[in-house]
């Protein structure tokens, strides 16, 4: 049989629907699609795609059990190494990873690795009894701060490996950014609490509405028997851009943007009571998958014009290509190397304008992209009522505040000792945003699965130096 | 847990529970705030711990029915739970050791400043405290401030009961006839915005250090948002992670003002539901 150069497309709802729509974009692989893709595998003996998974999901194997139709088993291979499938086949950045190592990719197009990844998850949520391995308690207890991406896979491993493990959650609701962050059209929630009862069915206990800092200290974590603490607590602090109407009425972060419609329902008022107001004319200051998610909730959300304005080019964009691809498809407009200046306000205090700059591309800067620098004399006012800051987000103060001995960079992540997440507390382990600043999900999984695998060594070995 | 084991009737509009809620009794301290919610659909809004109780566990409440949220709380019946509980939030107000302090207190605002009263007496400070409302059967928490008072002034706006004005008026009235604001070493001024606003500007005149309470509009409650952003001394502050209690001197008034009713027609339209029985 000849090798497809080009991999199977997946079914998308129509652009011209779903951008009025929070049903979910991409709508997965039939049967027949996995296994007309899962046949592109070539099952190399050395598999770089492996190398590429921050959580070395075994994927040659999962992908060979799809072909020979065993699709539980396929999900049993993902589960073992990976708590979160349903999720990480949705949002990870495949292109940037397992798919970018792929043999195939040199001649033609990767295998599609995270379509057949959501395969198999999703066909176990539909077919399938999650199957929940078998585990030896050995007793001892280890806290988690935050049930996002990071704290589910380090609870997930840990309680695999016997531990009796609590995860403390601020927020009413477990899954972190999945839940607050990530709109519904990308992942849908109920996939997101599937699997957190996935992992709460591994023994895991999740504490909502519980603050680690303020309800409790880590210290006091110690005093009540916890052995070890993890801290993903991620990066909740918001960054604005400290010009002039930053706190204009309309002026959102991305954080409180996207958490009032996907943890607060806003979308849904006043069915549900946490109302938003977003306008016809939405400017989104960013352009990573969080400005993606933003954008395209405006547009959901009613706007007329819903805008991408980002200071670099094109290339520099940090967004996955799908989602700036998707982006497109709804009609988000792009206006790239445009900076804003101030947000101009009307007589009541509301957002009517925003003041911005053109920007050329100079010199590679620290990052290694190309340096934005203003063109004099181009400022110009863009007609907007809403914007929305998504600039990114740096770690939340509350922890440093309240623990002896857990130090943080100036820019707020914690500073940990090796790859494993050591901080500078004894027996207080950190990965993902808290540590990194916003990145990725998978990055987060990655850092709580090293974090896991760390503790477990630590626990075991009966040292009591650290 | 979260079983509301008292409920009091303060005025026809402002009420006061007491909640079962041991961890965050535990942690409490005068200043910090809780973010609660009170239905699978319900928004989270944040309110003043305005007393708590450690040995039995407990955190007193008290919200005015002025939006849809604290309406469906006022619903709730002795034995009836609160769904979701979140806290101590904020940073705990900083008080003084010794000295005199003028403690101002406008409607339900009377409730955040009662616990810093408490923990002022406890501590042997000289309290003057002047509390208002609209009407004499608005003024809330008369006798537990009067028993952490050394004096106590009440106002009313239309005069029913008191000093016939606004509290800002009263504290002004004392400056001028007597009462030293040399010998002040700090005044706490907690109640709607306006209030505040005008009691900074009497005790900006007279030169006295003042503390607020910001109560904006947030979402988590931790930081996450930034809803709560709150222009002092020309740097943004987040109320809930920086606050809630400001120089009072320091704070943007009027973009305080405005940012508090940027939900002011979804409040509306929540409201009519509200009134038309529409229950969840």
């Amino acid at each position: 049989m000849a090798l497809k150069k080009s991999r199977t497309e997946m079914p998308v709802q129509d652009p011209e629907v779903r951008k009025s729509n929070f049903d979910e974009v991409a709508l997965g692989y039939t049967e027949e699609m996995a296994l007309e893709e899962a046949s592109r595998c070539l099952n190399c003996k050395k598999p770089f795609c492996v190398d590429g998974c921050p959580v070395s999901v075994r994927i040659p194997e999962f992908i060979k059990l799809i072909t020979e139709k065993k699709y539980q088993e396929a999900i049993n291979v993902v589960k073992s190494t990976n708590s979160l499938p349903a999720v990480c086949g949705r949002v990870c950045p495949q292109e940037l990873q397992c798919e970018s190592k792929c043999i195939l990719g040199r001649r033609g197009e990767p295998v599609a690795i995270g379509r057949l990844e959501r395969f198999v998850a999703d066909w176990e949520m539909e077919h399938g009894n999650a199957e929940v391995p078998e585990i030896k308690p050995n007793g001892k207890k280890v806290a988690i701060v935050g049930a996002g991406p990071a704290g589910l896979t380090c609870a997930g491993d840990l309680a695999r490996l016997g531990y009796d493990v609590t995860i403390f959650e601020s927020l009413h609701e477990p899954g972190g950014v999945l839940i607050y962050g990530i709109p519904e059209f990308r992942l849908p929630k109920d996939i997101v609490r599937r699997e957190v009862d996935y992992v709460k069915s591994l023994g895991v206990k999740i504490e909502t509405s519980f603050i680690i800092g303020r309800t409790m200290t880590i210290e006091e974590l110690f005093d009540n028997g916890f052995e070890a603490v993890f801290i993903g607590s991620g990066a909740g602090l918001p960054m604005f851009m400290r010009i002039p109407g930053e706190n204009l009425n309309g002026v959102y972060s991305a954080n409180e943007y996207l958490t009032r419609i996907n943890l607060m329902k806003a979308y849904k008022f006043p069915e549900f009571d946490t109302p938003i107001v977003s306008g016809k004319k939405v400017a989104v200051v960013g352009a990573g998958n969080v400005a993606m998610d933003a954008v395209r909730c405006a547009l959901r959300l009613g706007a007329e014009k819903a805008m991408i304005v980002y200071r670099r080019g094109r290339e520099e964009m940090p967004a996955r290509a799908e989602e700036i691809h998707h982006a497109e498809e709804e009609g988000v407009e792009f206006h790239l190397l445009t900076n804003p200046v101030q947000i101009l306000g009307d007589e009541k205090g509301w957002v009517k304008g925003m003041e911005c700059i053109r920007m050329e591309l100079g010199e590679p800067d620290k990052s290694g992209r190309r340096r934005p620098v203003p063109i004099q004399g181009s400022e110009f006012v863009m007609d907007v009522d809403t914007v929305i800051m998504a600039l990114g987000t740096s770690p939340n103060p509350i922890l440093v505040q309240t623990t002896d001995g857990l130090d943080a960079h100036k820019w707020g992540g914690l500073i940990t000792q090796s790859e494993a997440g050591r901080t500078t507390k004894s027996r207080v382990w950190a990965g993902g945003d808290a540590v990194t600043g916003s990145a990725t999900v998978i990055l987060a999984m990655g850092a709580g699965k090293a974090a896991a695998k760390n503790i477990h060594e630590y626990l075991e070995s009966g040292k009591t130096d650290w | 847990m979260n079983e509301i084991l008292k409920k009091r009737v303060l005025t026809p509009v402002t009420k006061e529970i007491v909640v079962s809620a041991p961890r965050i009794a535990r942690k409490a301290q005068p200043g910090q705030f809780v973010i609660l919610r009170v239905s699978e659909e319900g928004e989270r809004i944040p309110l003043t711990i305005a007393d708590f109780d450690r040995e039995e566990g407990t955190v007193t409440l008290v919200y005015q029915e002025v939006g849809y949220t604290t309406r469906l709380l006022g619903k709730l019946e002795t034995n009836d739970s609160i769904m979701d509980l979140a806290g101590p939030l904020g940073l705990p107000a900083e008080l003084p050791e010794k000295g005199r302090v003028v403690a101002v207190g406008g409607g339900v605002g009377v409730a955040p400043l009662l616990p810093k009263c408490k923990e002022l007496h406890r501590r042997g400070i000289e309290l003057i405290s002047i509390i208002g409302a609209r009407s004499s059967d608005l003024v809330i928490l008369e006798d537990e401030m009067r028993a952490c008072s050394n004096e106590l002034h009440i106002c009313t706006d239309d005069g029913s009961r008191g000093f016939k004005g606004f509290v800002s008026d009263k504290l002004k009235q004392m400056f001028e006839t007597g009462l030293n604001p040399d010998e002040v070493d700090e005044v706490i001024a907690i109640g709607p915005i306006p209030m505040m606003k005008a009691t900074c500007a009497v005790t900006k005149e007279f030169g006295v250090k003042t503390w607020v309470s910001m109560n904006p509009i947030m979402v988590d409650g931790t930081g996450m948002c930034g809803a709560c952003r709150v222009t002092v001394g020309g740097e943004t502050k987040f109320a809930c992670v920086d606050g809630p209690m400001f120089d009072g001197h320091l704070v943007d008034w009027d973009e305080a003002w405005r940012r508090a009713n940027s939900y002011r027609e979804q409040e509306h339209i929540a409201n009519e539901r509200c009134r038309c029985g529409g229950e969840h």
